[in-house]
């Protein structure tokens, strides 16, 4: 338990911070150290493949997109972007109202305890879970992973000239 | 006396990496803070690898090793370890007390540097990693630290990142050092194929011991090669890429682009040791298969061939060579080409005692080259130096300590008598006596450049604006040299013929042997020969200006022309492997640009043809009736536009109070 | 609290934080890293029921989570290659100026 609180609270501390500051670069690398976090859970709950697959596919992909992202979209002056703007208060009104909604579900319904045992599933039952019942839906993925990253490449490319403002 | 339990080995790399961590974030502004965390990190990494020494001499012949789980992935698990041996604690001590010195001395060095702050920053990466690497019971933890320990060098090599050159050698170290890793992965993975484990002693389960060397040194691969033999060699391409051996030797060089302290503590005292310590570490690996008579080839032969080549040809090409640094890089080439050829010939004690001493008489040279172009205002090159002995006595004295170390003057210096130690080790050598031969040339030439040196820079009158006003050094950089003068001196007697302790201490079933004073007479003749061509040719008479040309470009210019090229190994590669790439990607380019383009273009010419019947279809047939119902729609639509704002921001908040009040219904109503 | 409930509020947080982002940030980027936010707190549900619940022997939340990364990598190579395109037209990564779709 002292480990799940440690881990959740460097994760939502990092995404906090992340999200409230102004330079964008900062907030990338932040909300990379939340997803390192995040997979610290996943490692907490015994789910080491998905860890694995978090840091792979979060730290090292996404995070390198979303940088190329904010270096590539960045003004040439830099100006910072706004990070108040009149819905502040608002937003977190309602941020705060859904999770005191969810949380007050949570808190409420009768969950089961579980074990504390850690779940004997590895990557070896994982392995065979995905490819007997669920490799149609593997399959799918790669299709749907293949044409996103098609379709990402067409966006990003534009069209050449008569995009240009 | 206090001795450092092996659980907490894990202190000694930690704290210096942790130094780092804290390094990058505290303000710029504040230099001075870093640069004292930095320092006392490391203090207190010497502290603690001192006592772990203190426990692993307690009883040299039993290896204290901590090993944990590091993560387990399905039914396997991956472990590491920390293990003190001497071995790895003494160079340790070593890595830690010379890289002291080394900080200390950059605190005067790069005192007007704006960003000394990253400078502390990387250079406590270093000795973490570096650390790290030295007390790792595990290869796989080895290999991480090796490769932080690149990061390191990388960082510090293009720390003046403005420069190209700097730039362009930070890049080539890297690119340089990991076509060797690719050979060390290569080998971590097959041996963690063959054997089931990367642990080094595992209670008589680790790789180096007696079970998994014999099924290694069984098993034949292609060639007839022993897997062991495979696999060492490969191993070996990961410390010949670390430590500067032909022909990987290319990037040490151009790593003096970094600032002359990183060259001292990375690129002369330890990280180019590391490859040494690496063959020295695994040795039992790569001679397991000597018991195997009929083997092709032995893994040893082929290190203590590339090291002898290494030596002669760093040796060779460091003679030509005018800049400061230049001339003490391909000496550290040289000097590591020794030690690989000691471990290659079977003794790896020498080699690691040839490591000690010379980690302690490069730093000094390296650090007394840069309290040199401190003073003269950043000049490096020899020709504009000279006269410096009455401006910068005490920068002098230690270089001549140091020189004198490198060159192996007989009795007093360390550096004769570690030499001594790889010299007798090549002469006893069962399979050739050729490497003894290049090896003895070495020694002549060693001399011979290092009396070069020490005449153009400190005697004569000088010859460059830089030169004639310099001053001596800041006490914060000349007590570094002077620590490491008396060291350079005082360590090689620890492991002369007659007190090997050091050997002993290493490998309890060393035996010294007898004999030897014949061996030891030829190679003080060679030494004087040396020392005495390089004054009569550069000191007698020193050049009396600047553009005066070398004594040895008058007298063999063509052999010179060549030295000074450093015998075109760059331009080769830059002719062979870069046009071999550049021909590829060409290549590449060109089937894109024919093949996949032409199978594109044509799929888009068919979608152009359907779409023309389609059209022709559509307009005479459908059109007609969807005109009418068309129309009403639009009108409807027109209308119901009106609600969609187009502000992203505002969808998202119908979503998010939609959401909030259906669960409140939904609670609500469950309360009801 | 039992430790299910807890990696329940942990992930409820996480969700609202990324709300938050949504709701409040106007760049684009980071509304979207607020988007993958709430993605990641949905997984850590799976992965919360999966650990604690009747049948973990089964697996589903592991297959589930698996499945949705894949997603997740999707959506962002294509949410981000969106933002490239909105700043290749209006020179800025503003939500509150991509209005061109108003009625």
């Amino acid at each position: 338990m002292i480990a799940l609180a440690a881990i959740a609270l460097c994760t939502l501390a990092a995404a906090a911070v992340a999200l409230a500051l102004r330079d964008l670069i900062h907030s990338a690398l932040l909300l990379i150290a939340s997803w390192v976090g995040i997979a610290a859970f996943y490692l907490w709950a015994g789910a080491e493949f998905v860890a694995f697959a978090q840091v792979l596919i979060y730290v090292g992909a996404i995070s390198m997109v979303v940088l190329f992202a904010v270096l590539l979209t960045r003004p040439p002056t830099a100006p910072v972007s706004p990070a108040r703007s009149g819905r502040a208060v608002p937003g977190f009104l309602a941020g705060g109202a859904v999770l005191g909604l969810l949380a007050g579900a949570v808190l409420s319904s009768p969950l089961p305890a579980g074990t504390d045992a850690t779940p004997a599933f590895g990557v070896r039952e994982l392995g065979l879970k995905l490819l007997v019942p669920h490799a149609g839906a593997l399959l799918a993925t790669g299709a749907l992973l293949t044409v996103a990253l098609l379709g990402a490449v067409v966006l990003a490319a534009g069209r050449g000239k008569e995009d240009a403002p | 006396m206090m001795h450092l339990p092996v659980q907490l080995t894990w202190l000694i790399p930690t704290l210096p990496a942790a130094a780092a961590a804290v390094i990058a974030v505290v303000p710029a502004r504040r230099p001075g803070l870093g640069a004292g965390l930095a320092l006392a990190a490391l203090a207190g990494s010497l502290i603690l690898a001192v006592l772990a020494l203190g426990g692993a001499l307690a009883d040299p012949a039993t290896r204290l090793t901590h090993t944990f789980t590091w993560f387990a992935v399905g039914h396997g698990a991956i472990r590491l370890g920390w293990l003190l041996d001497p071995l790895g604690t003494l160079l340790a001590v070593m890595v830690a007390a010379v890289g002291l010195l080394i900080f200390t001395f950059s605190l005067g060095y790069l005192r007007e540097d704006p960003r000394a702050k990253q400078f502390f920053c990387f250079l406590s990466l270093f000795a973490g990693a570096m650390l790290g690497l030295l007390l790792a019971n595990s290869l796989l933890l080895l290999f991480v630290c090796w490769e932080l320990v690149g990061l390191a060098s990388y960082l510090l090599i293009g720390f003046w990142f403005q420069r190209p050159a700097a730039a362009q050698a930070a890049r080539k170290a890297f690119i340089t050092t990991r076509i060797g890793d690719l050979g060390l992965l290569l080998g971590l993975v097959w041996l963690q194929d063959a054997t089931g484990t990367l642990l080094l002693f595992d209670g008589g389960r680790g790789v180096l011991e007696a079970e998994a060397l014999s099924t290694l040194a069984g098993a034949t691969t292609v060639g007839g090669l022993a897997v062991s033999t495979a696999i060492g060699l490969l191993l070996f391409c990961g410390a010949a890429g670390k430590s500067g051996q032909v022909p990987l030797h290319v990037w040490l060089p151009d790593a003096m682009e970094g600032p002359t302290p990183v060259s001292a503590l990375i690129h002369a005292a330890t990280m180019v040791a590391a490859g040494v310590f690496l063959v020295a570490r695994v040795f039992p690996l790569l001679a397991a298969d000597l018991a195997l008579p009929l083997a092709p080839v032995h893994a040893l032969s082929v290190v203590a061939a590339v090291g002898a080549v290494t030596s002669l040809f760093g040796a060779a090409v460091a003679v030509a060579q005018d800049d400061i640094k230049r001339v003490l890089a391909f000496s550290t080439v040289s000097q590591l080409g020794y030690m690989m050829l000691a471990a290659g010939t079977g003794a790896w004690t020498a080699a690691i005692f040839h490591l000690l001493t010379h980690a302690c008489f490069k730093a000094l040279l390296f650090l007394g080259a840069g309290s040199v172009i401190h003073a003269t205002h950043h000049e490096q090159d020899i020709r504009r130096l000279g006269g410096l002995r009455e401006r910068l006595p005490v920068t002098g004295a230690t270089f001549a300590v140091g020189m004198m170390a490198l060159a192996g003057v007989p009795f007093l210096f360390s550096g004769f008598w570690s030499k001594e130690a790889i010299l007798h080790a090549a002469h006893g050598w069962a399979v050739s006596q050729l490497p003894f031969l290049v090896a003895l040339a070495a020694v002549a030439l060693t001399a011979f450049y290092m009396t070069r040196l020490l005449a153009e820079v400190f005697a004569g009158a000088p010859r460059g604006h830089g030169a004639e006003t310099a001053h001596e050094s800041p006490a914060v950089m000349t007590i570094p040299l002077v620590v490491l003068a008396i060291a350079s001196v005082s360590l090689g007697f620890l492991g002369t013929p007659w007190w090997p302790w050091l050997q002993r201490t290493l490998d309890p079933t060393f035996k010294a042997e007898a004999g030897g004073a014949g061996l030891m007479a030829v190679s003080i003749a060679l030494v004087a020969t040396g020392i005495l061509a390089g004054w009569t040719r550069y000191g007698r008479h020193p050049r009396s200006d600047a553009r005066a040309p070398d004594p040895l470009a008058r007298s063999v210019p063509r052999l010179h022309g060549a030295l000074a090229a450093r015998l075109g190994c760059d331009e080769l590669y830059a002719a062979t492997l870069g046009r071999l790439n550049a021909a590829l990607a060409a290549a590449a380019s060109a089937l894109d640009r024919s093949v996949w383009d032409g199978c594109v273009r044509f799929l888009a010419r068919l979608g152009v043809y359907a779409g023309i019947v389609s059209r022709e279809t559509d307009e005479k047939a459908l059109n007609g009736g969807f005109n009418a119902a068309g129309d009403g729609l639009r009108a409807s639509g027109r209308a119901y536009a009106r609600t969609q704002t187009g502000d992203a921001h505002g969808y998202v908040w119908m979503l998010a109070a939609g959401f909030v009040l259906l669960a409140l219904g939904a609670l609500l109503g469950e309360a009801r | 609290m039992s430790p299910l409930q807890a990696c329940l509020v942990f992930s409820a947080a996480l969700f609202s934080l990324g709300l938050i982002a949504v709701l409040v940030r106007s760049n684009a980027i980071l509304v979207l890293l607020g988007v993958e936010l709430m993605l990641n707190a949905a997984n850590l549900n799976f992965i919360a029921f999966w650990r604690y619940g009747p049948t973990p022997a089964e697996g589903h939340g592991v297959v589930f989570v698996v499945f949705a990364l894949a997603v997740a990598a999707a959506e962002a190579a294509v949410g981000l290659a969106l933002v490239i395109a909105l700043h290749r037209h209006q020179r800025n990564v503003h939500l509150g100026d991509a209005r061109r779709l108003h009625g």
